[in-house]
């Protein structure tokens, strides 16, 4: 697999002594979505957050084994995860707007809050491409002074996309982002993935397998830590070669 | 099951008749708590308004046995002492308020948050004395610094365990949400989590203002007083409130109204500070949500 953009090799993540994700192995083709499914506790949102060091934040958490961006193990000693965070962007459950700043704040914020100068120009450059890109700037394009949390839900989770979008990040991390919004919403952020990958690569964790099979190329299911089956989207869903992977899709359990 | 309905409805009228008997309580006890704090403003207004007047603000001191006069240099004073107070307290009180939101189970955090606890319930004076002996006694005398260190200390905990419960009160969302931007930590902590906790810090310092604003004991032995201006932080400064008691226990009459008069300055003063404060967190809600 050497086009994949990012790849886990044995992948254990840990929270203090508990072993949550035992061993994954698995590989994140460039401008693909890949998606994540599995029921509640298996471990998906552990995996992504293990993708851009995120995992670490939690006090007592840590993880072993390697995962490759561009294949450069980005646990190495000598990286910061600081800048792998910049490479591998995330948009949360919640729309997390930040609340003191206004919308075109919000999307600026990734170089604001890293010190970067930028022209007015090249800044509202910026953050009109971003939220044309997130799909947002027609709603909001009159209104760019008001307050992120202003905005409904579906339109703050796409701001939130939009500002992971501006630190021009290559991989995107999803982890269960339409899951606060409603069916309309949740539509328009399908739309986007499709959009989106042209220039990304997207990993999104979703509970919803009818998401799952309109949006993603690949499907990877998890079970309790394990990685049980991953493939392409069509062959998971359709003809799934193992017995759990059907029983969930199928309904059966999760 | 087998209660009739008259039955029925009596024991209604009884619940009913109960919850008005406490509901009824309750309010008298809330008026009872009230009664103090409104005879306090009543008789204050009552018995210092007449001597509140221009010169009050705009004059010294007058000597003994000469009327009219005032308390130009205590208010000076107190607002200088409280400023100083701030500067020094002000920034390492939130500091280590953000230290403590950081670190919740450190070891340090611990030893930190249990003592800004205890320094809490450090009686005032006690204070004072802590800064006559280190600070008045071996940098030779009374003065505004002395006097503003001593408030400073009353004022750390105050804002540290304010600016802690306020900044653990930012959604653990949006401090991810930043990291996750690519954003160093500090960076997280100074502009998104403690800028959002922003209006609850400011909140916090005011309480601690108003609170040291009204401290008589801990002045006594470092800002000692002073029936001049103080021209420099060196020397000995004045405050409403070390005016008010040296006046309230002379044995003239003009001084005693003087004191009755800065009595009530001194808590419009606190007064419009806590009103600031409502003002100020009235749109807290909104951004909670």
């Amino acid at each position: 697999m050497a086009d994949n953009k990012m790849s886990t090799r044995d992948l254990r993540a840990f929270f203090h002594k508990v072993e949550a994700l035992h061993g994954v192995t698995l590989g994140f083709a460039g401008n693909r979505v890949t998606a994540i499914i599995g029921p509640s506790g298996c471990g998906k949102s552990t995996l992504v957050r293990c993708l851009n060091r995120m995992h670490e934040v939690v006090p007592g958490a840590a993880c072993t084994g390697q995962v490759l961006l561009d294949g450069e193990d980005i646990y190495a000693p000598a990286i910061d995860p600081v800048q792998v965070r910049r490479r591998v962007g995330m948009v949360f459950q919640k729309p997390t707007p930040f609340p003191t700043m206004s919308i075109e704040d919000n999307v600026a914020a990734g170089l604001k809050l890293n010190g970067i100068a930028v022209s007015r120009a090249e800044r509202d450059r910026m953050v009109e491409e971003s939220l044309r890109r997130a799909a947002l700037w027609d709603e909001v394009k009159d209104r760019l002074k008001r307050p992120g949390a202003s905005l409904s839900g579906g339109q703050q989770q796409r701001l939130c996309v939009a500002r992971a979008l501006a630190v021009e990040p290559e991989v995107l991390l999803m982890d269960e982002p339409c899951s606060a919004l409603d069916p309309i919403s949740t539509a328009r952020i399908e739309e986007l993935l499709l959009e989106l990958k042209e220039n990304f690569t997207i990993i999104i964790v979703t509970h919803n397998m009818q998401q799952a099979a309109r949006c993603s190329d690949f499907t990877a299911f998890l079970y309790a830590g394990d990685l049980i089956e991953f493939g392409e989207t069509k062959q998971i869903f359709t003809t799934p070669a193992r017995r759990e992977t059907e029983d969930y899709i199928t309904g059966r359990f999760g | 099951m087998t209660l009739t309905k008259s039955a029925h409805s009596r024991r209604q009228l009884f619940r009913k008749l109960k919850s008005d008997v406490m509901v009824g309580l309750t309010v008298l006890a809330t008026a009872l708590a009230l009664v103090p704090l409104f005879l306090v403003l009543g008789y204050l207004v009552s018995k210092g308004a007449t001597s509140v007047n221009w010169s009050f603000f705009t004059r010294m001191p007058a000597p003994v046995g000469q009327s009219g006069g005032g308390m130009a240099n205590a208010i000076v004073g107190t607002f200088e002492l409280v400023g100083l107070a701030c500067a020094l307290g002000v920034p390492i009180g939130v500091a280590a308020g953000i230290y403590l939101a950081e670190n919740r189970g450190g070891a340090l955090a611990q030893a930190i948050r249990f003592s800004a606890d205890v320094m809490m319930g450090v009686p005032s004076i006690v204070v004072g004395i802590f800064c006559y002996a280190t600070v008045v006694r071996p940098f030779g005398g009374f003065s505004t610094l002395a006097g503003a260190i001593a408030l400073a200390v009353i004022m750390v905990p105050l804002v540290t365990r304010t600016a802690e419960e306020m900044i653990l009160l930012v959604p653990h969302e949006l401090r991810e949400a930043a990291l996750a931007l690519g954003v160093p930590r500090w960076r997280t902590s100074l502009l998104i989590v403690a800028r959002t906790a922003a209006s609850g810090i400011a909140t916090g310092v005011i309480l601690a203002i108003a609170r040291v604003a009204g401290e008589t004991a801990p002045l006594l032995f470092t800002a000692f007083g002073n029936r001049f201006w103080s021209t420099s932080l060196l020397q000995p400064i004045s405050s409403l409130t070390m005016q008010v008691y040296t006046y309230a226990i002379s044995p003239f009459a003009d001084w005693q109204r003087q004191a009755w008069a800065g009595a009530l300055v001194l808590t419009a003063i606190v007064l419009a500070l806590e009103i600031g404060v409502r003002w100020l967190t009235r749109g807290d809600a909104q951004v909670a949500r």
